[in-house]
């Protein structure tokens, strides 16, 4: 055995441009399965790491889309929630734990020669707890501060960086819309959203401020969003109920009468975005091993093209002894080699290739040991199915045939 | 029991519709320990002849029995283990293995026999001196004569120590005086109790063997013994 894997080892090497060639099928192949697997694994890890830093349990409650005239307008662009919904909500509910109205627009700062154009929230603190937002440097506003229209400000990482650079913002005023504002407090960073936003280019003034000062709002108790958050896990839908019956009430909806918001579930959402990754994933690597499977026929092509040509050797092999089985063991072996080879090569390169993809796109990729395992597996198996024909044909041949073959 | 005992064997090729009998009924038997060799006209029909003997090819019909028993009732790899422990051949067109050295060549049969490396090795070399090329172990075929390829086939017929050593023109290809060195090796193998047969062309290399099978379009024409003078 260990003599036949050195002879299938030689004949391999006797002829390397070849080997190569035929290897390079099954190594791009693998390689492609393998980087296709990571970029999908690195999607859906990466929206299940944001579910769970933008806080879990949350619904936001936007208003839903009123038939004016007959005309149906966007989602969210009706002016159907108040303030007053939301002190209701916080009032009513027993399953909620946090309630935020809150309205935004993007606006820009400017502090000395340096300016930012940013989205600016204005809600009350509960919003930071909410969204598990964490204090890097100073403080959250405070209630007070919220009812009282201060003029305060919280930055997040990335708005804060280029305002200020190296400086300490706290303390410092900047200007959002020529109203002076001091900064109390800097986010402490949260990264990237898995479909490339970036969550600390953001900037939170207490609701109050916003509404008065900062954006005019013509309908004066008006808010875009609501954005609660659950107890716990389990209360999310009972939560959803709650919020849903409340608001209903309150607007005379319900009962045949199509509601004027809409309440929608985060963690849901991003559950089926996480999941639509994963399966994108499975697609991706599902096309890639057809590309493995064309390597696996490039294997079977070429085993097929060297039985014939060594036909004469497989002759004198025969004449002096070679059994059946150790002339299809040469060629299974032969085959084996090539696909293993490749294999491991393939997972270098999908590796590599991933690394790649992630240094130069920035997009997150997850090199699983399933899918290595996978495709090593993979190609060993294609190394037997597409080699076993040619090794079971070349132990057929005849002894005297092959030694008359030119 | 004889060791080598043909009864009647004819075969036939058909080319085309042409039938041509290249074997047409040869019966003879040799014993352990005897030295025949087989003479005759280009096309009669010894290479057919020897390669039945070698378990490389099937007669049309008549029987083959090797050691007492009926070549053609066994497996394809029972066949294998006598060509690889009980026969030694050695080919008219040498057929080695053109990508491996002189010493793999060798090597071989025993490869198949399942003997480890290191005697396999030694085994070999010994028979590469024996035919007088010690000094060519690592070259590949195309880099030696014919007579040299010829001398590393027989080599690799006589390493795995073969009780039979068919050989077909053996010395086809060679000078007088290495030709005499080959048979006297043959000679030497035929003491030590191997039996031999010889295909040649040449009466003086027929003189080394005690017993000629001269063979005439495909029929055994003469069956002669003689005591060896020499
Ligand atoms: N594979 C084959 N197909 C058809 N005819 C064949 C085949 N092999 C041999 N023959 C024919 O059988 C006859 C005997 O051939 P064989 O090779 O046995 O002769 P030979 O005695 O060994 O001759 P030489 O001394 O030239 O080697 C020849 O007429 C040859 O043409
Ligand atoms: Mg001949």
């Amino acid at each position: 055995m260990l003599e036949t894997l050195r002879t299938a080892f030689r004949s391999l090497l006797s002829n390397k441009i070849r080997s190569a060639l035929t290897m390079l099928g099954v190594i791009i192949g693998v390689g492609a399965v393998i980087t296709m697997v990571a970029i999908g694994a690195g999607a859906s890890a990466n929206i299940r790491q944001y579910i769970s830093g933008v806080g879990s349990n949350i619904l936001i409650v936007i208003p839903g889309a009123p038939s004016a005239g007959g005309v149906r307008q966007q989602a969210g662009s009706g002016a159907s929630l108040t303030l007053q919904d939301a002190e209701a909500l916080s009032r009513e509910s027993f399953a909620l734990r946090g309630v935020a109205p809150e309205i935004y627009s993007r606006s820009q700062l400017v502090y000395g020669n340096m300016n930012w154009s940013t989205l600016i929230t204005g809600s009350t603190p509960s919003i930071f707890d909410i969204r598990e937002w964490k204090i890097d440097r100073g403080r959250f506003f405070l209630e007070g501060e919220a009812k009282g229209g201060a003029k305060v400000v919280v930055l997040g990482a990335t708005t804060a960086k280029n305002l200020f650079g190296e400086e300490d913002p706290i303390g410092k005023t900047l200007r959002i819309r020529n109203v002076p504002m001091e900064v109390i407090g800097v986010l402490a960073p949260k990264g990237q959203t898995p479909w490339g936003q970036d969550q600390d280019d953001t900037a939170f003034v207490p609701l109050l401020t916003a509404q008065r000062r900062l954006f005019r709002r013509t309908t004066a108790n008006s808010v875009q969003r609501i954005t609660v958050s659950a107890i716990d896990g389990d209360s999310v839908s009972e939560a959803e109920r709650e919020v849903r019956a409340i608001l209903q009430q309150r607007h005379k909806t319900g009962n045949g009468r199509e509601d004027d918001f809409d309440v929608r579930n985060m963690a849901e959402m991003l559950d089926a975005a996480a999941q639509s990754a994963k399966v994108m994933s499975l697609l991706l690597g599902a096309v890639a091993s057809v590309s493995l499977l064309v390597g696996g026929i490039g294997i079977m092509n070429i085993m097929l093209v060297s039985v014939t040509e060594r036909t004469r050797e497989i002759g004198i092999r025969m004449a002096i002894g070679a059994r059946t089985s150790d002339i299809r063991t040469q060629f299974l072996l032969e085959a084996l080699l090539l696909s293993i080879a490749g294999g491991v090569i393939g997972i270098l390169l999908g590796i590599s290739a991933s690394k790649i993809i992630t240094g130069f796109l920035g997009w997150s990729t997850l090199v699983s040991p399933g899918s290595v395992v996978l495709a090593f597996g993979f190609s060993v198996f294609v190394g037997i199915f597409f080699g076993f024909y040619p090794a079971w044909k070349a132990s057929l041949l005849n002894p005297i045939e092959a030694l008359r073959y030119e | 029991m004889s060791l080598i005992d043909v009864r009647d064997i004819v075969k036939i090729y058909t080319t085309g519709d042409v039938e041509l009998r290249a074997l047409d009924g040869v019966s003879f038997s040799v014993e352990a320990g005897e030295f025949v060799s087989i003479m005759g006209h280009s096309g009669s029909g010894k290479s057919t002849m020897m390669n039945i003997l070698g378990c490389l090819d099937v007669p049309t019909s008549g029987a083959y029995f090797l050691d007492g028993k009926e070549v053609s009732a066994l497996s394809k790899d029972e066949l294998a283990g006598i060509r690889n422990r009980k026969i030694g051949f050695v080919f008219q067109g040498f057929n080695l293995l053109s990508r491996s050295t002189a010493l793999e060549n060798v090597e071989l049969p025993l490869i198949y026999a399942g003997i480890p490396a290191k005697t396999r090795r030694e085994r070999s070399r010994a028979a590469l001196e024996r035919v007088g090329l010690g000094d060519r172990m690592k070259h590949r075929p195309s880099q030696m004569s014919g007579g040299q390829q010829q001398r590393v086939a027989v080599a690799r017929a006589l390493v795995g120590s073969a009780p039979i050593i068919l050989a077909d023109e053996p010395t086809g290809n060679l000078d007088t005086k290495t030709s005499g060195e080959i048979m006297d090796l043959f000679v030497e193998l035929n003491g030590e109790g191997h039996t031999l047969l010889v295909v040649t062309h040449e009466p003086d290399i027929a003189k080394y063997s005690r017993r000629t099978l001269l063979f005439k379009d495909g029929r055994l024409l003469e069956d002669e013994r003689r005591h060896l003078h020499a």
